[in-house]
């Protein structure tokens, strides 16, 4: 059974919004969350059974400074004004963001030179507080880096962001000002039609006068139904491992090395949530529906996480992981409406700094199409959101007295991340809740910890179908195909 | 804040037989704390028979075997609390836990027994490239599921690692109906015991495959399939064009059990690197006095009927810790050596240690035809012929105390493996 | 008619590969054993393999929904897969004790299933 049968949510037959946003990672979220302050009708049409599905989720979480686009390119502007926004706006999502700093390593006194000339690039793209360090400033910051080191650039306005909830909380917000998401819908085709577009679904048509194209790395396919400036997406596979608190401080910047052509290289980096994030490796493949892992590409960034650190602690990996960017071949950002097609806005080839950059694309994106369709403003928007209580963050006083007001959060689910049924139930009960494990871990960290949901989900999947009304058997890890439980003892027999 | 004598952290079977014997041994202000909704730990989930054989001299299921502690601990009238997560332990024993009735429960413990036993080794570790659908399960999580649930996670299963929890999974799971294609080792040797490979494995004609692993993982929503490689026994690396493919919903993994020691790390006790588990002395005592530590979360065991000895020892010197009467004086360091991996204790106190003190341990490898030897300092006392020692089966020496006693200036207790 | 079985023994670690020669039905060598447990194990398991039977089944009303089973004693090998297949579709009412019959003679063994679990009936 399908899970947009069980969203709590009225559907009115609408006629012919005026937006249709194509795609829930966190750049069409960052739309929808930016136009959903002005009066109009929304669908968010997404493939997949909730927000954050595809590269969203399986990225580096940097909130990068920005030296490292091209000084005048969409990337680099796009990045510094989402690095410099990036605080303030986490502050008012309630999503956890850190100011750690990140560092680029030179390893030889040959590439020194190219530490400067990035100093020079950042400076010129704006970016505040860029230094070059010498070796001993290096090795002071983070001893545990290799003796190697040569230099490093500092970028003190680096950051990291857990990069579900920079999604989620902009899609709830969307939600929350009236946004409508249609889930597991996969647009078929696109076709322009006197004022607007009719988009064909395999869940049916709806009809928009503006579409935006948030597809990722479909985003391409999108936009050659409709426009004669054909995009070309090459999905860019990076692989990660992600590591134990236990040694989430093995560096506290984000750890990088001088960029090649493929990208920033691979990074060792602390998350907010205190694990060890290691990788990405980068290589172009052709099936944009391939998110596995390799054993050539995780010995890869393994490999070269050792030039950087002196040690990979290899018994503490918890997970790996992959992702596809989404890199357009112009090797920008595109941004705005199609000039030979008036009223499709399209958001792609959002690649690193993509992250970074999505709250001002939405914000810029939004502008636009608010201009073009001539909206006003709602009086009654809301601007922030509170977050699933981070409950293993407080202190015990703090703690109790939730206890006392909500008994659930005496119950605990996760016991590696410290996860209570109140939080698991607030992840289901809220605006695009979770109706998946995968759903719950994304909003409450249950099952991300070190046993990797060997202990929660059992339990997990019990209070899902409790609150969902759901048969156990139905109970899946991301969508209706990913059951976990198939039958009962002995049903086979 | 209230105070008891003695806080026990876990209610499996490490927690109660720790309790019973404090009471036992004459102090009666005990309390467990215990996260699950009901006592006796992962023995409720471990329906087969073969536990008891050395407590009881018969052959109990897992729940049979825990009702008997958990009856005990009721009739002594020994106080516990379930549903109760344990969030921190301090150095000065303090033990911080919260629940839905009490909210926060702070205990200033005289003295605290860990007996939070040990968890499943994830698919993290393992770094098993290729996709992450649904269908890869820990052994006991899927044994959690059939036995305590009554759901089937999957109908073709392949299981990595020939650990206990995986050969019994494999009955298990064809008894309910699915079909246990085969079990992958990448070891030359099961860690299991050889009689769950016959009665598990054999009797349904379930291939053991050694110098086995899963190289890949098919399948983008569910588990289609895993690829199969051989390994290189010198170097445990996958052979290349030795891949099979296997068809399959299901991936149990059961490539082994670590001590839970968050708690413990908390408190600053010192953690064994070998063992992931404290170091103790003869006392189960940690490196702070007062925490004591027995069971699965001290080093992981192949029988609970060991786990339940060593907790009554840990329970005994509980009380006599509160009591005043342990003495430590100087310690005798217990070094495993040549061929031994672990020892726990790795050091004694003679003027606190029983007559007898039993050191168990692992061998890092398979030997044929060895000798077990004790060395006291250089001097060798022990001296045991031994036709096999395997990893997957602990092993134990027994150390009178007066061979301590009789030899002053004695620094070492040496457990090796020898050719002759 | 002479047949041979190959075991493995479970009496301990070692798992010594054993050989027994059979002529009608009657062992007339055993071979590989290291020890008289093993020749014991090779004797018993060729002429009258028996096997304790475990699994769970549904309860009614109580605070947990599996009941943890086994028979009595152990049962011939060669009747395990019947005597699964006859608990199929059985369920049980709460409370249980430990040791409760819950099938008298399961197929005829002469073997009776009992509960291993104690299980309180659910306060509705």
């Amino acid at each position: 059974m399908p899970y947009h049968n069980n969203i709590r949510q009225d559907r009115k037959v609408i006629a012919m919004y005026d937006v249709c946003i194509i795609g829930a990672g966190v750049v069409g979220s960052s739309v929808a969350r930016a136009l959903s302050k002005y009066q109009l009708t929304m669908v968010v049409v997404e493939k997949e059974a909730d927000v954050c599905e595809e590269t969203s989720k399986a990225n580096s979480g940097i909130v990068h400074s920005g030296y490292d686009a091209h000084p005048g390119s969409m990337k680099a502007k796009m990045n510094v004004r989402g690095s410099k926004m990036m605080e303030s706006f986490c502050r008012d999502l309630d999503i956890p963001y850190h100011r750690n700093g990140s560092l680029v390593l030179a390893f030889s006194l040959e590439d020194l030179p190219r530490l400067e000339a990035l100093r020079k690039q950042g400076y010129e793209n704006g970016v505040e507080g860029l230094r070059v360090l010498n070796r001993e400033e290096v090795l002071a910051m983070e001893p545990n880096l290799n003796d190697t080191v040569a230099g490093a650039l500092y970028a003190p306005t680096g950051g990291i962001v857990d990069p579900f909830k920079l999604t989620i909380a902009q899609a709830e917000v969307a939600a929350l000002n009236g946004t409508e998401f249609r889930f597991e819908t996969k647009v078929i085709d696109i076709e322009k039609i006197g004022e607007g577009f009719k988009i064909f679904t395999d869940k049916g048509e709806l009809t928009a006068k503006v579409v935006v194209n948030a597809a990722g790395v479909y985003a391409d396919d999108i936009n050659n139904q409709l426009s004669a400036r054909k995009l070309k997406i090459t999905p860019r596979k990076g692989e990660y491992c992600l590591f134990d608190k236990e040694v989430g401080n093995l560096v506290s910047h984000t750890v990088f090395q001088l960029p090649t052509a493929l990208g920033k290289g691979v990074l060792v980096t602390p998350t907010p949530d205190g694990n060890l994030l290691v990788g990405p490796s980068a290589n172009d493949i052709i099936d944009k529906e391939d998110n596995s892992t390799t054993a050539e590409g995780l010995s890869s960034i393994v490999a070269k996480a050792r030039q950087s650190v002196k040690s990979i602690p290899m018994g503490f990996v918890i997970t790996a992981f992959a992702g596809l960017r989404a890199t357009e071949a112009g090797g920008d950002f595109v941004i705005g409406e199609a000039d030979d097609v008036p009223g499709f806005f399209n958001a792609a080839g959002i690649e690193s700094p993509g992250l970074t950059s999505a709250p001002v694309i939405g914000d810029d994106l939004a502008a636009m199409i608010a201009q073009k369709l001539r909206l006003k403003e709602k009086t009654t928007y809301v601007s922030k959101r509170k977050d699933v209580v981070r409950f293993e963050s407080l202190s015990v006083e703090e703690k109790a007295s939730l206890i006392r007001e909500n008994p659930d959060y005496g119950k605990i689910v996760c016991r590696c991340e410290l996860v209570t049924v109140a939080q698991i139930k607030d992840a289901i009960h809220r605006p695009l809740g979770a109706k998946t494990l995968d759903g719950i871990k994304r909003r409450t960290r249950a099952g991300a910890g070190r046993c990797q949901g060997g202990f929660c989900a059992p339990r997990v999947i019990e209070i899902l179908s409790k609150e969902l009304h759901l048969d156990p058997r139905e109970v899946a890890k991301f969508n209706p195909n990913s059951v976990l439980l198939v039958e009962f003892d002995k049903d086979s027999l | 804040m209230m105070k008891r004598d003695i806080v026990i952290i876990g209610g499996g079977p490490a927690g109660l037989a720790a309790a019973i014997s404090c009471f036992e041994n004459g102090n009666r202000d005990i309390l467990i704390l215990e996260r699950e909704t009901y006592l006796g730990g992962i023995l409720n989930q471990c329906i087969h028979n073969g536990f008891g054989l050395h407590t009881f001299k018969e052959e109990l299921t897992g729940p049979e075997y825990a009702g008997r502690y958990v009856d005990k601990v009721r009739d002594l009238g020994i106080d516990y609390r379930l549903d109760t997560m344990v969030i921190d332990i301090n150095q000065e024993k303090v033990v911080s836990a919260i629940n839905e009735k009490d909210g926060l429960l702070q205990i200033q413990a005289k003295a605290v027994i860990l007996a939070m036993g040990c968890r499943e080794r994830s698919r993290g570790a393992l770094n098993i490239p290729g996709y992450r659908p649904a269908g890869i399960f820990s052994a006991g999580t899927a044994q959690r599921y059939v036995n305590i649930e009554g759901y089937m996670p999957g109908k073709q299963v392949v299981i990595l690692g020939s650990g206990d929890i995986g050969l019994i999974m494999a009955r298990r799971m064809t008894l309910e109906g699915a079909k246990v294609k085969m079990v992958c080792e990448i070891m030359p040797y099961s860690g299991g015991l050889k009689r769950n490979i016959v009665q598990c494995l054999d009797d349904y004609g379930i291939p053991l495959k050694l110098n086995h692993t899963v190289t890949k993982i098919f399948g983008k929503e569910r588990v289609t399939g895993v690829n199969v490689s051989e390994v290189d026994p010198a170097t445990r690396m996958p052979i290349p064009g030795t891949e099979e493919y296997v068809a399959c919903d299901t991936l149990l993994l059961s490539v082994g059990l670590i001590p839970e020691n968050e708690l413990s790390r908390k408190a600053h006790v010192k953690i064994n690197p070998k063992t992931q588990g404290p170091e103790v002395d003869e006392s189960l005592s940690t490196s702070i006095p007062g925490i004591f530590a027995a069971g699965n979360v001290l080093h992981v065991h192949d029988l609970v009927d060991f786990v339940s000895q060593e907790a009554a020892l840990a329970g005994k010197f509980a009380v006599k810790y509160i009591a005043g009467l342990s003495q430590d004086g100087s310690a005798v360091a217990v070094e495993p050596q040549n061929g031994v991996r672990y020892s726990v204790p790795s050091r004694i106190h003679p003027g606190n240690a029983e007559d007898i003190t039993v050191i168990r341990f692992r061998t890092d490898n398979v030997y044929r035809d060895v000798f077990l030897s004790v060395y006291l300092d250089e001097e060798r006392v022990m001296h045991l012929k031994k036709r096999i020692l395997t990893p997957g089966e602990m092993e134990q020496v027994n150390i009178p105390k007066k061979w301590i006693t009789d030899r002053p200036g004695l620094s070492r207790i040496r457990i090796l493996v020898e050719k002759e | 008619m002479k047949e041979t079985r190959q075991l493995t023994c479970i009496s301990c670690p070692m798992g010594c590969p054993l050989t027994v020669e059979m002529e009608d039905g009657v062992i007339t060598n055993v071979l590989g054993y290291t020890c008289r447990r093993g020749e014991e194990y090779a004797r018993k398991e060729v002429t009258n393999p028996r096997r304790t039977l475990t699994s769970v089944i549904p309860v009614l009303h109580g605070e947990i929904d599996m009941v943890s089973v086994k028979t009595r004693t152990d049962i011939p090998k060669a009747m395990v897969r019947e005597c699964i297949l006859a608990l199929k579709n059985l369920e049980i009412e709460a409370p249980v004790v430990i040791g409760q019959v819950i099938v008298h003679d399961l197929c005829g063994t002469g073997v009776d299933l009992i509960a291993t679990k104690a299980v309180r009936r659910n306060n509705p």
